[in-house]
């Protein structure tokens, strides 16, 4: 029992350090959500790399790097709607 | 250094020794053995005499009667002797005795040895009697909770109003007032000065509109806060009298409202809803608190007081035959539980003598029961336990039982097993109840948690789960614990004061807790009555709890109040509890205070000039817990109070002046350089004229000032020659400081913080010549002095002259310790390191000194030289006597015979830095001689001795391993075996550390050999040692010498051995690291057949050796292998048992990082979203230990999510 307790303690300190982390009620919406954030935050992050696809779309860096950080808000589209809600739209038009 | 030299010295000292002896005269010297009587007990001389009565003065009469009284009266007047003339003398018992007897004080009550063994756990034992006073606190009814938020204005509340407990505070400030009257009355005799009343009269303008709280809010007048709001109705107190109004406010007695107490028949008491005895203003007790147990008759007196059963009733008074009748109880009745009282005692299990008489009902009365039905197994059960829990016992249908009645009987069920049961027991049992704290109610729950908190006989460990209990279910109860926290403080607050630091933090932490869940406005109004209670007991550890309350919530929230309370107009109590809050803010927060520095001084800075004297001093000395905790920074916030502290310093005297001098000697630290200069020399004359002062306290102070201004920059190394030192050496270096060991450490710091700015032979050269005083304790704090200024500032400055009185004199005060002390040895050790090579030539001296005490028949006379050898044989190498080394070596090698362990403990360290320094092939006597003689001593069982012994043979089988034959190494090997299963582990890691340098010495094969048999023993502990061990042999002499061997015992068909290859494969790939990549392909056939066993236990080996493995050949190119392994680990993701499950995914992280995340993440896709929890759950573990590892790494290997449109085309993108 106190083993339990303990690993759903360490699991809930782990995903308030991490949230990329998950556990088995995460959903897919929520797992793919991380991916495409890791992701677009990866390349922004390592710079070489972000010149690279700079480069390939001849686009400047700046530009770039913007538009993968814009595109890290809700990658998967609006969080499917729960139960007895309906679901929630945002206009990704205006983002862009 | 050649025999005859060795004679001379021999000779030299035994002439030194028949002086000595021959000048202090009283020590029974013997020539023919040159020992002096060397028993450890001191002379019963004049020097004893004069140590035990701390003189210092010649006159040993002082302080006594020298003349006979001639007139004055004292003997004649004895009160209690009767003046008419007796024809028989009377020869009769003190009045001691007498009261003794009679009172049964000491005797009967309470054994004054009871529980103070040993093993006394109790917390009463060991408290002082002001600790003790804790139990004179009442729980104090439950209070209105006027902050709750869904309070009607207006309603009335159950509780206590806060209005109620401030008169109530008040009729106690009066009631006490008049007792010292009466006190004072009776001891005087005479008329008594008129007291103001404290109590107001009635017609007070302030109170006739002072409504219920709640109404505070929208009262127009802002009343002073410290003036208690007395109820109109309180009729006016006369001052002289004690009357009714004093005796019990009119709270009426449930049942029988305003009437006066009707005379009781047996059944006239109604079961009262509360099971408050004496009504109001007690404790409500225990609700089960009754007296269960009657013990035997007359064995305590609480026997007399067991109910009457109905065969004494039937014999006491009149039956049918005499015309009476005997009544049915009416229905509905219950009996009332008697109402416990405060002071009684649970009753004693019955000791010593008593007629056992079968026939008695009362014989065979309720005894402490075995089981508690419902809880199971106790670990223990007091027959104070029976007290609180005794209602368990009753066999009670809980089916009748209501529902309130079932929710108390659970709650007590859960404590009785927190406090008495088993840790599984304890752990469910605590778990439950803060689930279902809410359930319970903070009513219920506190009502039972916290009399077992004031009982008397508590032990630790039961006060530490209570308090625990406490501590979960404050978290859990949150605001519900407002109508409580008075009664959780009277409980709680003792920890704050207790000696155990845990208890302490433990006090603290729940005083926060409690404070964070109640609300700042709460904790003040509850303990506000508290601030002027009559007792100081009571303000001094509200003073505590205040200031931890300040803590939890910031010193800025409370700040506005402790203002108002420093300022109070009415009583200095507030005042001095006020500024005692503000002391205790800085003990707790330390330099966390710097922020509100300004605003604390500034509350407490007017009560300097208070009028009272305790209120002052109190606030000096807060001012000094301020300063220390800001050092050295603040000196700005204090720029208001310097003035007035100065001026007080000049005025005071006695112990105000000690608390104004400890607030400026921590004041001036925080200063400029100029400043603190200035302000040094001012305060140095105060100080200089308080050196000579008797008080204790003072001392202390001065002392402390002293110290703290030496280490100032601002003051100067001249400054405190010329001004200081001759002073303090003269009033504070004498005997009689160092009899008292808190003076004695006292001035040992001072003299040395001093000696950081003069220097070693300014202090030196004052102190040396007490090296040769009579005094022991004297000599012993002259030696701790030396030892620390020495150690710190080195021997540099000690000129020739000092250098040669300083040797001498710690010699001599070495020889004659009468009881060794650690202090003596560290001094000499400090000393002769200082000094180096310059100790040279007073070496044969010391030697001489040495060899004569290893001869010594005490044995910690022997102890202590052998491990002043130790100390010294570097500096002996230094100055290059290697012949004397020798010697003592020889002469050690000779005491390897010693009997007593802690000696020849010492004697082997002593060998054991003799090799280190000399090196193997110098040694005196040779290692060949040396190593035999060690091998019966490893068997020695002692862990001084093993580890003294396993140091010394390994660090032979390190340096010289050729000196001995590889026989004698295998024997050694032997032996070693046994001290894998020491308890120390330096000792095992030495014996391990040990094998691994012998095998290097002789070759594995032989040790391999007798490791490997060792792997077929029972024990546990010795097999994972040899395990350990076979792994340090693979390091030091290759694995391919190992390998072949292991993997081939792996072939025993026998569990334990193929456990211990495995675990040894463990450690051997540990060790080797990156070289594991030759042997990874040779030891793949064995895991796979490991990894497949049915045995979990094996599995679980496996994937430990497999962990260290894939660790060790990271990005070596055996990738195919690791791989390979991860195949054959994975089935075993589902395995449940927590041991078994980490190993597994240990392993297979270490195999992710050898072939990368990409290839193992494909194993764990597959998972994650699985139907069954019980697959996704191990999945998502393996996935976050890898995102929390190499999130970064992961990004490329995520899965394709082109299907749905989604996919991250920039990872996609090809230049």
């Amino acid at each position: 029992m106190a083993d339990k307790l303990r690993t759903q303690q360490e699991l809930e300190r782990l995903q308030a350090k991490y949230i990329g982390t998950g556990h088995p009620d995460t959903t897919s919406w929520e797992w793919k959500t991380n991916i495409h954030r890791d992701t677009y935050s990866s390349i922004v992050g390592h710079p070489p790399l972000l010149s690279y696809i700079a480069l390939a779309e001849n686009e400047p860096a700046a530009k770039v790097r913007a538009r993968l950080i814009r595109k890290m808000l809700q990658p998967m589209g609006p969080p499917p709607p729960r139960e007895g809600e309906e679901p929630m739209l945002v206009d990704r038009k205006a983002d862009a | 250094m050649s025999d005859s030299d060795f004679e001379q010295i021999k000779k030299l000292q035994q002439e030194r020794n028949a002086a000595a002896a021959a000048k202090s005269g009283s020590r029974s010297f013997d020539p023919a053995n040159q020992r002096s009587d060397n028993s450890t007990k001191a002379k019963l001389g004049e020097i004893w005499d004069t140590d035990l009565y701390e003189r210092n003065t010649g006159d040993k009469f002082a302080g006594y009667h020298t003349t006979l009284p001639a007139a004055d009266g004292d003997d004649e007047e004895m009160e209690d002797a009767d003046s008419g003339r007796r024809l028989v003398g009377q020869y009769t018992a003190t009045r001691a005795q007498i009261d003794e007897f009679a009172r049964g004080d000491g005797v009967e009550e309470d054994d004054p040895l009871a529980g103070r063994g040993e093993k006394s756990n109790r917390i009463t034992d060991r408290e002082t009697d002001y600790q003790k006073r804790r139990f004179d606190r009442v729980l104090t009814p439950t209070r209105a909770d006027p902050f709750a938020a869904n309070r009607q204005a207006g309603a009335t509340d159950e509780g206590e109003s806060y209005r109620e407990i401030m008169e109530r505070r008040e009729l106690e400030r009066e009631e006490e007032r008049v007792r010292r009257a009466i006190e004072q009355k009776m001891k005087e005799g005479g008329p008594v000065e008129e007291h103001q009343p404290t109590l107001q009269d009635s017609g007070n303008k302030e109170n006739e509109e002072a409504g219920s709280t709640e109404a505070a809010a929208g009262r127009k007048r802002k009343k002073r806060w410290d003036v208690a709001s007395t109820d109109d109705a309180t009729p006016a107190p006369e001052p002289k009298k004690r009357s009714r109004w004093d005796q019990a406010p009119s709270v009426p007695a449930p049942g029988a409202p305003g009437a006066e107490p009707k005379k009781r028949s047996r059944w006239d008491q109604a079961p009262s809803a509360t099971p408050v005895g004496n009504v109001g203003l007690a404790t409500p007790m225990h609700p089960t608190q009754t007296a269960v147990v009657p013990p035997a008759f007359g064995a305590d007196a609480a026997g007399r007081y067991a109910p009457l059963s109905d065969e004494e009733l039937d014999a006491m008074l009149p039956g049918p035959e005499q015309g009476y009748k005997i009544l049915e109880p009416p229905p509905g009745y219950a009996p009332v539980r008697a109402p416990a009282h405060k002071l009684m005692q649970a009753p004693a299990p019955t000791t010593g003598f008593m007629m056992q008489d079968p026939d008695s009902g009362r014989m065979t009365g309720q005894q402490v029961p075995k089981e508690i039905p419902g809880v199971g197994d106790l670990q223990f059960f007091k027959p104070e336990d029976m007290a609180y829990f005794g209602k368990l016992t009753d066999g009670a249908d809980e089916e009748s039982l209501s529902v309130e009645e079932l929710k108390e009987r659970k709650i007590m069920r859960l404590l009785l097993k927190v406090k008495n049961g088993t840790p599984p027991m304890r752990k469910t049992a605590l778990r439950q109840l803060t689930d279902n704290a809410r359930n319970f109610g903070a009513g219920p729950l506190f009502n039972q948690i916290l009399p077992l908190l004031m009982e008397k006989t508590l032990e630790d460990q039961e006060r530490h789960l209570l308090v625990k209990v406490i501590d979960r279910i404050l978290y859990k109860l949150d605001d519900m614990v407002r109508p409580y926290v008075h009664k959780i403080l009277v409980v709680i607050e003792p920890l704050l004061i207790d000696q155990d630091y845990y208890a302490r933090v433990e006090g603290r932490e729940i005083i926060s807790n409690l404070s964070k869940a109640a609300g700042l406005a709460t904790m003040i109004s509850v303990m506000r009555p508290d601030i002027d209670h009559v007792d100081e007991y009571v303000r001094n550890t509200t003073a505590r709890a205040f200031a931890v309350v300040a803590s939890a919530l910031g010193i800025p929230a409370l700040l506005p109040f402790l203002r108002a309370v420093c300022r109070s107009k009415k009583s200095w109590q507030a005042r001095h509890t006020g500024v005692k809050i503000v002391q205790q803010i800085p003990i707790l927060m330390g330099c966390a205070v710097l922020p509100h520095l300004k605003q604390l001084v500034d509350c407490i800075g007017p009560n300097l000039n208070d009028e009272q004297t305790k209120v002052r001093t109190v606030t000096s000395l807060a001012i000094a817990a301020l300063a220390e905790a800001s050092n050295p920074y603040g000196i700005e916030s204090f720029d208001d109070i310097l003035n007035p502290l100065w001026t007080g310093a000049r005025k005071q005297r006695g112990k105000g002046l000690a608390g104004f001098l400890k607030a400026v000697g921590y004041i001036i630290p925080l200063m400029d350089e100029d400043y603190a200069n200035y302000y040094t020399s001012q305060i140095m004359e105060i100080l200089l004229r308080e050196f000579a002062s008797p008080d204790e306290e003072m001392k202390k102070v001065v002392l402390k000032v002293i110290s703290q201004c030496a280490a100032t920059d601002g003051v100067t190394a001249g400054y405190l020659k010329e001004h200081v030192l001759d002073e303090f050496f003269k009033s504070f270096w004498v005997r009689r400081m160092a009899l008292d060991k808190r003076n004695y450490r006292q001035v040992v710091e001072t003299t040395v913080d001093i000696g950081q700015k003069v220097g070693v032979s300014e202090i030196l050269e004052r102190i040396v010549a007490n090296l040769k005083d009579e005094s022991e304790a004297y000599r012993k704090m002259t030696v701790e002095t030396v030892e620390k200024i020495v150690a710190s500032l080195g021997a540099a400055d000690i000129g020739e002259r000092l250098e040669e009185r300083l040797i001498d004199g710690i010699l001599h005060a070495f020889q004659e310790q009468s009881v060794e002390d650690i202090v003596m040895l560290n001094g000499f050790g400090s000393v002769v390191n200082a000094l180096g090579t310059r100790c040279k030539p007073y070496l044969p001296q010391i030697v001489s000194t040495i060899l004569w005490r290893l001869n010594n028949k005490s044995a910690t006379v022997r102890q202590q030289a052998a491990d002043l050898i130790s100390r010294i044989a570097m500096v002996m190498k230094q100055c290059g006597e290697d012949a004397l080394m020798g010697k003592l070596g020889i002469v050690l090698y000779e005491y390897l015979g010693e009997e007593y362990p802690e000696v020849l403990g010492s004697i082997l360290g002593a060998l054991r830095s003799i090799v280190t320094v000399v090196g193997i092939s110098q040694m005196q006597p040779p290692i060949k001689d040396l190593l035999p003689r060690l091998t019966p001593i490893l068997r020695n069982r002692h862990e001084k001795v093993q580890e003294n012994t396993i140091d010394l043979v390994g660090r032979i089988a390190d340096r010289g391993p050729e000196s001995v034959n590889a026989r004698e190494w295998m024997r050694i090997c032997f032996e070693l075996l046994d001290m894998l299963k020491a308890h120390k582990k330096g000792i095992r890691r030495a014996a391990n550390n040990t094998f691994g340098f012998i095998a290097k010495a002789i070759g594995p094969q032989d040790v391999l050999a007798t490791l490997l048999n060792n792997l077929r023993v029972q024990e546990r502990q010795s097999r994972v040692n040899t395990a350990v061990a076979i792994g340090i042999v693979a390091e030091t002499c290759a694995p391919f010498t190992v390998l072949p061997a292991l993997m081939n015992e792996y072939r025993v068909p026998e569990l334990n051995v193929q456990n211990g290859v495995l675990k040894s494969l463990s450690f051997l790939f540990e060790y080797i690291g990156e070289m594991a990549k030759d042997y990874v392909y040779a030891v793949t056939p064995l895991l796979e057949d490991a990894l497949i066993d049915r045995d979990q236990v094996h599995r679980q080996t496996a994937a430990s050796v497999v962990k260290h493995i894939a660790l060790g050949v990271v990005g070596l190119g055996c990738e195919d292998a690791m791989v390979h392994l991860l195949n054959l680990l994975y089935p075993n993701l589902f395995e449940t048992s927590p041991h078994v499950i980490d190993r597994i995914v240990e392993a297979i992280e270490a195999i992710r990082m050898a072939v990368g995340p990409g290839l193992v993440l494909n194993y764990v896709w597959a998972g994650l979203f699985h139907p069954a929890r019980k697959v996704r759950t191990p999945y998502w573990r393996l996935y976050n230990d890898a995102y929390v590892q190499c999130a970064d790494a992961m990004v490329p290997y995520y899965p394709n999510l082109i299907e749905e449109g989604i996919d991250r085309t920039e990872l996609a993108i090809v230049l």
